[in-house]
């Protein structure tokens, strides 16, 4: 086809563009996630029995407000590489503080703690069940944050991908944390962070062969 | 500037040289200006702006990729076309309050990227020249030749070095997009360009 033609055929095309029907369908995608991973915890698991005594400690507000502060700032990542030539700015930066901090914060006090109570402290009595079903509860989240960004024009795959399995991640982290047993920083600070990581890193691998257009 | 220097040859450079830049500048803030003016009446259903705005853009892009492909020439236009499309149908994305520079450049690069790659594992799998073209191609054999003398000196060459110092110097991509598109850091694609040209100017002396 030669360019003239192809340049005539899309012109013959013009419409008024609805810009916020798309960022619509982008925010929607995106809240889904969270919601359906909270229904798949009361399905699958169930919030833990004593929740309204838990809610009333700080720690167990700590604990859902880590993955949801990731999630917001991941939200707003995906957002800007979503859109051609958005500067990124600090926005990577913020949506990996709340881990790096409540990581060191956990390494504290594994630091000050007594020898003995070190290993009950990191590893909880539930440290498997909270990656496995972190990253179970993340999972429809990422799909549906990548269709998200299907929706967009996201140029850097990888790094897109990634931002959707860490919010997805969070999403998941966020509802586990109404099931989770565990109230301890250590334990926060290792298998919470790893839980929303490991989506991440499938983020990654999958956004590069499903993102690109 | 020191006063010696007034009126030298290297002033009168310098001076030059920054008036260019200037032009140039004004120059693309005028064609920013008028295109933006055209996509957004585009975007608002104005189907002869949009013609306009996809024309000049096609012209723009031309010159934009034919710099950047000049191992692949007959690529260009093909590449013309698909960038001008992924613009068509990803205009839903441009915001308004946002330069139409940046958005345009990073999707151009984006396609530039992609095609690149593609044509790099295109090229691993297939010898570029074959036969035919060899027999037919009598006016162009110099050009040939020189071009398959660098793609065997290449070979000897490791995969990652090969691969940036094919972006890099070959086809004109900076050193920020090769690293997206090998998946290598910057630092290592500057290594890898800079090993690569060490190691082939080594072989090239020692004459094997």
């Amino acid at each position: 086809m030669r360019t003239d033609d192809l340049v005539a055929a899309l012109a013959a095309d013009a419409a008024p563009v609805d810009n916020a029907r798309a960022e619509r369908r982008f925010r929607d995608r995106l809240l889904w996630g969270p919601a359906i991973a909270i229904v798949l915890m009361l399905l699958l698991l169930g919030p833990r029995p004593d929740l309204a005594e838990a809610m009333r400690l700080p720690m167990f507000w700590l604990k859902a407000g880590l993955p949801a502060s990731v999630a917001a700032a991941c939200w707003l990542l995906l957002y800007r590489l979503g859109h051609p030539g958005a500067r990124l700015g600090r926005s990577p930066a913020a949506a990996l503080a709340p881990l790096a901090l409540v990581s060191l914060a956990g390494a504290l006090v594994l630091w000050n703690a007594a020898p003995a109570e070190r290993e009950s402290l990191l590893f909880g009595q539930t440290w498997r069940d909270c990656l496995v079903n972190v990253t179970i509860l993340a999972l429809p989240a990422l799909a549906l944050a990548l269709l998200a960004l299907r929706g967009l024009a996201p140029t850097r795959l990888a790094l897109a991908g990634a931002a959707a399995g860490l919010f997805a991640g969070a999403a998941g982290a966020f509802a586990y944390a109404f099931h989770c047993p565990e109230l301890e920083v250590p334990f926060l600070g290792a298998w919470y962070v790893a839980g929303m990581l490991m989506p991440a890193v499938v983020g990654a691998l999958l956004g590069r062969r499903l993102l690109r257009w | 500037m020191p006063a010696w220097t007034m009126g030298s040859p290297v002033a009168l450079a310098v001076a030059t040289d920054r008036r260019h830049r200037m032009d140039a500048e004004e120059r693309a803030n005028a064609i920013e200006q008028r295109l933006r003016a055209q996509f957004v009446a585009a975007l608002d259903g104005d189907a002869a702006s949009y013609r306009a705005f996809l024309s000049a853009l096609g012209a723009h892009l031309r010159a934009f990729l034919r710099r950047r492909m000049a191992q692949w020439p007959d690529d260009v236009e093909d590449l013309v076309q698909e960038t001008l499309l992924a613009i068509h149908d990803h205009r839903h994305t441009y915001r308004r309050e946002q330069p139409l520079t940046a958005w345009v450049h990073t999707i151009a690069r984006y396609k530039l990227i992609d095609h690149l790659r593609a044509r790099a594992r295109h090229e691993a799998l297939n010898d570029p020249l074959d036969e035919e073209l060899e027999l037919f191609a009598r006016s162009d054999t110099e050009a040939a030749e020189a071009r398959r003398d660098l793609q065997q000196m290449l070979q000897v060459l490791p995969e990652r070095q090969r691969r940036a110092l094919m972006l890099v110097k070959l086809a004109g991509a900076s050193v920020a997009e090769t690293a997206r598109a090998t998946g290598q850091s910057e630092a290592a694609v500057k290594v890898g360009v800079h090993r690569g040209i060490k190691a082939l100017a080594a072989r090239f002396r020692s004459g094997t």
